[in-house]
């Protein structure tokens, strides 16, 4: 029996930190890991608590992060509590595995901490390995800080193991920005925690040798389809009411609200700012300065990613006069994924808003209150004008002239 | 199985070998296993075979070896004795004949009746037909 570890009411924790405690408390069997920075301590820290007694259960170091992701799947099709973390190159060389994850419905908690893609080679914050992992059948929630880490955890694994929903789950931070910096974080005993979570109630386990079952078939064209539109169907139809019941129930218990989608001075808004991760913190700091000047500027952050909250995402927007998408990865081609997202919530509601694009922040550039404060008023232009006075696409804080499209 | 839609199978890609809970399934004879309908036992793929192979228990000294190296498990052996063939499940890929040392086990055409490749057997290790 694993020893109680006594926390604070309030402790101050780096988001790699909330992470392994979260993981700490949700007592898992199996914790498979190709450590990579910035997502290093959560794994760190989770092996050291299992080597001073506060953890039951196996800590696997594999030979890559292809082969911790693996190690999870065997165990999670084995019929335990599975987690483990990564960033960056190690999210995609875990690619192909993240699908089998989901495709046989293993209910795997994955903590990535969001960084940059090579080349060029960079260990700093940007949300490529989240856009990466999209489309790969995995329910994507998205924090802000060090708080948001830790009760995201929590949602995250009650979520996922529930036997209605069976998907696995990326908890996402912002590499450095949220995953190094220290912060005041509410805790909750490690029994209160534990039960909020639930118990692991296994299913289809591969231990249940009076059941015999075999995880992962070959279908080829008979079958696939089906079981592809079934994970689909679950994701659009099953997740969103799950997770609501469980910020509903984290706010019972905590007090702390979280919605699918994020929305500060937006009652009135006419100027929206759609962002992801710790820029959403920024923009509301700049949002609240131009209040103070009278302007009606309001930000939106996406909480949860995958599923898209179409709906909730086009209420929140559909009245504003102009939207500005955010997307800190480079699109390569095409319009930044936020852009493309949130027309599509759009387009069919007769809104009259002016949507544009912004690429920053990539490879950890620092999105600035001066880059918010100049997107606000390229926001309140095409707003008076009704029509688009801006560029579509502009990359914001890059050096050299100045880069846009259409 | 065939009348599923997307909603009505089991989620995870999973198949289950046997109809319902099992127990001991190591000690019990395949015929008595209640193999599914998803189970590889339960489809036949002797329309895989152009040639197959025929058993002459005369000449078979239930050495085994057939049993051991045949990939499909379709070599029917009880307490060490050989007993048939499973067409359902053989390939005819010619292993068990390959490895058979007393010529017990030899590929036919896949149309050869069994009778009439019993009543004409070769007596003798014949290398040229082997060849051949």
């Amino acid at each position: 029996m694993a020893d109680l570890f006594e926390l604070s009411d309030v402790e101050v924790w780096d988001g790699n930190m909330a992470a392994s405690h979260a993981l700490r408390q949700a007592q898992v069997d199996v914790v498979a890991a190709y450590p990579i920075t910035p997502s290093t301590p959560i794994v760190e820290n989770y092996g050291s608590f299992m080597a001073n007694g506060y953890v039951d259960g196996e800590y696997v170091m594999a030979e890559s992060e292809h082969g911790a992701m693996s190690c999870c799947i065997g165990a999670s099709a084995a019929g335990g509590r599975v987690a483990t973390a990564t960033s960056s190159q190690g999210f995609a060389l875990m690619l192909e595995t993240l699908y089998s994850a989901s495709g046989m419905r293993l209910p795997i908690l994955l903590n990535v901490v969001n960084r940059a893609i090579a080349a060029p080679l960079n260990v700093n914050g940007d949300h490529s390995d989240m856009y990466m992992g999209r489309d790969s059948g995995w329910i994507q929630i998205d924090c802000y800080n060090p708080q948001h880490v830790y009760d995201m955890n929590l949602v995250a694994f009650r979520v996922a193991e529930d036997h209605e929903i069976r998907l696995p789950a990326m908890v996402h931070q912002d590499g450095f920005m949220t995953s190094h910096t220290a912060q005041r974080v509410n805790t909750l005993p490690d029994d209160v925690a534990y039960n909020f979570i639930g118990e692991f109630k296994p299913m289809n386990d591969m231990l249940d040798l009076d059941n015999p079952v075999t995880h992962g078939a070959q279908t080829e064209e008979d079958w696939h389809y089906e079981h592809k539109a079934r994970q689909h169907h679950a994701l659009m139809s099953a997740v969103l009411p799950k997770i609501q019941n469980a910020f509903d129930e984290l706010k019972a218990l905590t007090g702390r609200e979280y919605n699918f989608v994020e929305q500060y001075n937006m009652e009135d808004a006419e100027l929206a700012v759609v962002c992801m991760g710790t820029s959403v913190e920024t923009a509301i700091e700049v949002s609240n300065e131009l209040r103070e000047q009278g302007v009606q500027a309001g930000v939106v952050g996406i909480r949860v990613f995958r599923p898209f909250p179409l709906e909730q995402i086009s209420d929140a927007l559909k009245n504003t006069k102009a939207i500005a998408t955010l997307d800190r990865s480079s699109p390569n081609g095409a319009m930044g994924m936020l852009f493309n997202e949130i027309s599509g919530a759009l387009f069919n509601t007769g809104t009259k808003a002016i949507l544009n694009n912004y690429i920053y922040g990539l490879g950890g550039r620092d999105l600035t209150k001066v880059n918010l404060h100049t997107i606000y008023r390229d926001l309140a232009k095409n707003a008076q004008s009704g029509q688009l006075m801006t560029p579509l696409q502009q990359f914001t804080g890059l050096r050299g002239p100045k880069l846009s499209f259409f | 199985m065939l009348e599923n839609g997307w909603n009505s199978f089991e989620i995870g890609t999973i198949l289950r070998p046997f109809e319902g809970t099992v127990s001991d399934i190591v000690n019990t004879e395949p015929e008595d296993r209640a193999y599914s309908q998803s189970n590889s036992f339960s489809i036949s793929v002797a329309d895989w075979r152009i040639e197959k192979p025929l058993l002459n228990l005369d000449s078979c000294i239930h050495c085994q070896f057939c049993w051991i190296y045949c990939p499909d498990m379709s070599i029917v052996s009880r307490d060490k004795k050989m007993v048939a063939i499973d067409f359902d499940h053989c390939k005819g890929c010619g292993i068990c004949v390959e490895v058979c040392p007393t010529d017990a086990l030899l590929m036919f055409p896949e149309h050869t009746d069994e009778a009439v490749a019993l009543a004409n057997w070769p007596t003798a290790k014949n290398e040229e037909s082997k060849e051949n």
